[in-house]
């Protein structure tokens, strides 16, 4: 059994070898500064302009508007702390929805608990979609930021960004609030959707480069032009001040690379996974009884594939699979050192059982047909194996 | 899918815990009669791979070399399925204390069917230090109140003070219900 089967794309993705090539000069004779006044430091500080720049073009945005952090977490806090505590002056609500990644639940409940913030929390439907119009009746006359994601991390439905942010747009000329702004964290969506900032009418974006086949330690908070943040950590001037400490440069450097692949395939790369996606989808509901899909059937990532295995436990599931070569995870993996089932699936109104039944696979660059023939051969007997060892019995409501 | 297990064949059916709470557990023990040791035990689990792990080696350890009696079978402690397992993660102790748990519902409901009224020991207040007679119960509450370390459980109760060799049991409870509630 050599199978190696890497399906967790969702949790990080393998550096690709021309990004890592482009990062290697700063891990070696590129050792300054970007601060520096002599050459060794400029040199490396025109590099991180350059990728400044490249990163603005792909997303049509000015470079003064990114800021590089140290990954998705750090962004979303930033966006969402950082503008709340800057404008708390022009109110103190702040609007999100209930499948948001824990970087922006968290950030939000924090200020929530400690800081006098007053958070709504909309509700998706069955499929993890949250609309305009519940977007709009939530918003007050003392709303400063909404943040809703733009592919979600667990289940892989697509937000409607672009609408929700027109909506915005819209409410906030007409109410005369030009306090309220819109961050989106797109860390999931990036290798695959959209990114023109202006489309999606969106003041604030996440973006994440361990997703994108980039380096680990790296992401980018965009904020538009004007926007006042307040910064999360203190010491310097880097960043413009909003996130002072030396630049991460080879983290820069390869991010800039990982988002040039992933805008340059995207199209080709999308259509690609989304047939290997649906083969898995449909193999498994073929060749598996009692089980439901998480997620939108077609506004979804072309990369997630997300499904309950009723009356039996996702993680048992993990270390079977595993233990047969293909890596799966229940849900994101930042929350498998809790107890507790994916609040992703709860908020879609599904019991727990049902929640802690569920499997993600999400595709790659390198995943090939071979590979969904190899999970669909291995599965079926995993799922049988742990229902002859399971009590319980799931309700037939929740499955077809 | 494996059918509906038959319970005629049993004599001591044990449950513990509900898919709402990640994890549930079912025993099923043929118990002999005369003279009451446990020649099979039957299990199902839902839960993740250490709460099947959990129960699966339970299983081995009561019925091995003719099986455990059933007071043999009640002085077995989660550390015990534990050591047997080689170890288990910190967030998953809870395993194989439920599957402790299990166990000691089905040796209940056998001493109930048996009409040995007297032999059933109350889950909730089952002595864990039988020399301050301080029960699994007391560690809840101190921790409900507050507690978070051995320490400040034994301020509470003292617990183990005369009696060091209940302490890893202790420690086992403490963080059980640490995850349990807060």
């Amino acid at each position: 059994m050599n199978a190696n089967v890497y399906l967790d794309h969702a949790a990080s993705t393998p550096l690709d070898p021309s990004v890592r090539e482009a990062m290697l000069p700063y891990l070696d004779g590129k050792y300054g500064n970007p601060s520096s006044f002599h050459w060794v430091g400029k040199q490396v500080k025109d590099d991180i302009d350059s990728a400044r720049e490249q990163v603005a073009d792909f997303l049509c945005v000015r470079a003064d508007e990114l800021v590089f952090t140290s990954g998705g977490t750090e962004s979303d806090n930033l966006a969402i702390m950082g503008y709340a505590r800057k404008n708390k002056s022009e109110g103190k609500h702040l609007i999100t929805t209930a499948l948001e990644h824990h970087a922006v639940l968290e950030a939000m409940q924090h200020l929530e608990k400690e800081e006098g913030f007053e958070v709504t929390y909309l509700l998706p439907d069955r499929d993890g979609l949250v609309s305009v119009e519940q977007v709009e009746a939530a918003l007050r006359e003392d709303t400063i930021l909404v943040s809703v994601m733009y592919a979600n991390n667990e289940i892989g439905t697509i937000l409607p960004i672009a609408e929700i942010g027109k909506k915005i747009q819209q409410w906030s000329e007409n109410h005369n609030r030009s306090a309220l702004k819109f961050h989106t964290d797109a860390c999931q969506a990036a290798g695959y959707l959209d990114l023109n900032v202006g489309k999606l009418r969106v003041d604030m974006m996440t973006l994440n480069g361990s997703k994108i086949f980039g380096p680990k330690g790296i992401g980018i908070l965009y904020a538009k032009r004007g926007i006042k943040l307040q910064p999360l950590q203190f010491g310097g001037s880097q960043e413009n001040g909003i996130r002072p400490g030396t630049q991460n440069v080879a983290g820069i450097i390869g991010f800039a690379r990982a988002l040039e692949l992933v805008v340059r395939d995207r199209e080709k790369e999308s259509a690609r996974l989304i047939e290997l996606r649906d083969m898995l989808i449909n193999g498994i509901q073929k060749t598996v009884t009692k089980t439901r899909l998480n997620g939108h059937p077609t506004q979804r990532l072309p990369n997630n594939v997300n499904i309950s295995f009723m009356d039996i436990e996702g993680e048992a599931l993990v270390l079977y699979l595993d233990a047969a070569g293909v890596y799966a995870s229940t849900g994101s993996a930042c929350a498998s050192a809790s107890l507790d089932p994916s609040h992703v699936i709860l908020a879609l109104g599904l019991p727990f059982e049902v929640a802690h039944g569920s499997l993600r696979f999400t595709l790659g660059r390198s995943t090939t047909k071979k590979d969904i023939d190899y999970v669909l051969k291995t599965l079926p007997p995993l799922v049988s194996k742990l229902r002859s060892l399971s009590p319980v019995r799931v309700d037939e409501k929740y499955y077809s | 899918m494996t059918e509906k297990v038959d319970e005629t064949r049993y004599n001591g059916i044990g449950k513990v815990g509900s898919p709402a709470c990640g994890d549930e557990l079912r025993v099923w023990l043929k118990v002999d009669s005369q003279t009451e040791k446990i020649k099979e035990f039957h299990w199902r689990t839902f839960g993740c791979g250490s709460a099947i792990a959990a129960t699966s080696i339970t299983s081995e350890m009561v019925t091995e070399n003719g099986g455990m009696t059933l007071e043999e079978a009640r002085k077995m402690k989660p550390q015990d399925i534990i050591i047997r397992l080689g170890g288990l993660p910190a967030r998953k102790i809870h395993c194989s204390v439920l599957c402790d748990k299990a166990l000691r519902d089905a040796i209940n409901d056998y001493y109930r069917r048996a009409k040995q009224f007297d032999k059933i020991v109350g889950e909730a207040s089952r002595v864990v230090d039988p020399v301050s007679k301080v029960t699994d119960h007391d560690i809840e509450q101190a921790v409900k109140d507050g507690a978070r370390t051995l320490e400040v459980v034994q301020q509470k109760t003292k617990v183990g003070i005369g009696n060091p060799a209940c302490l890893p049991a202790v420690e086992e409870l403490i963080k059980f219900y640490i995850e349990k509630y807060f």
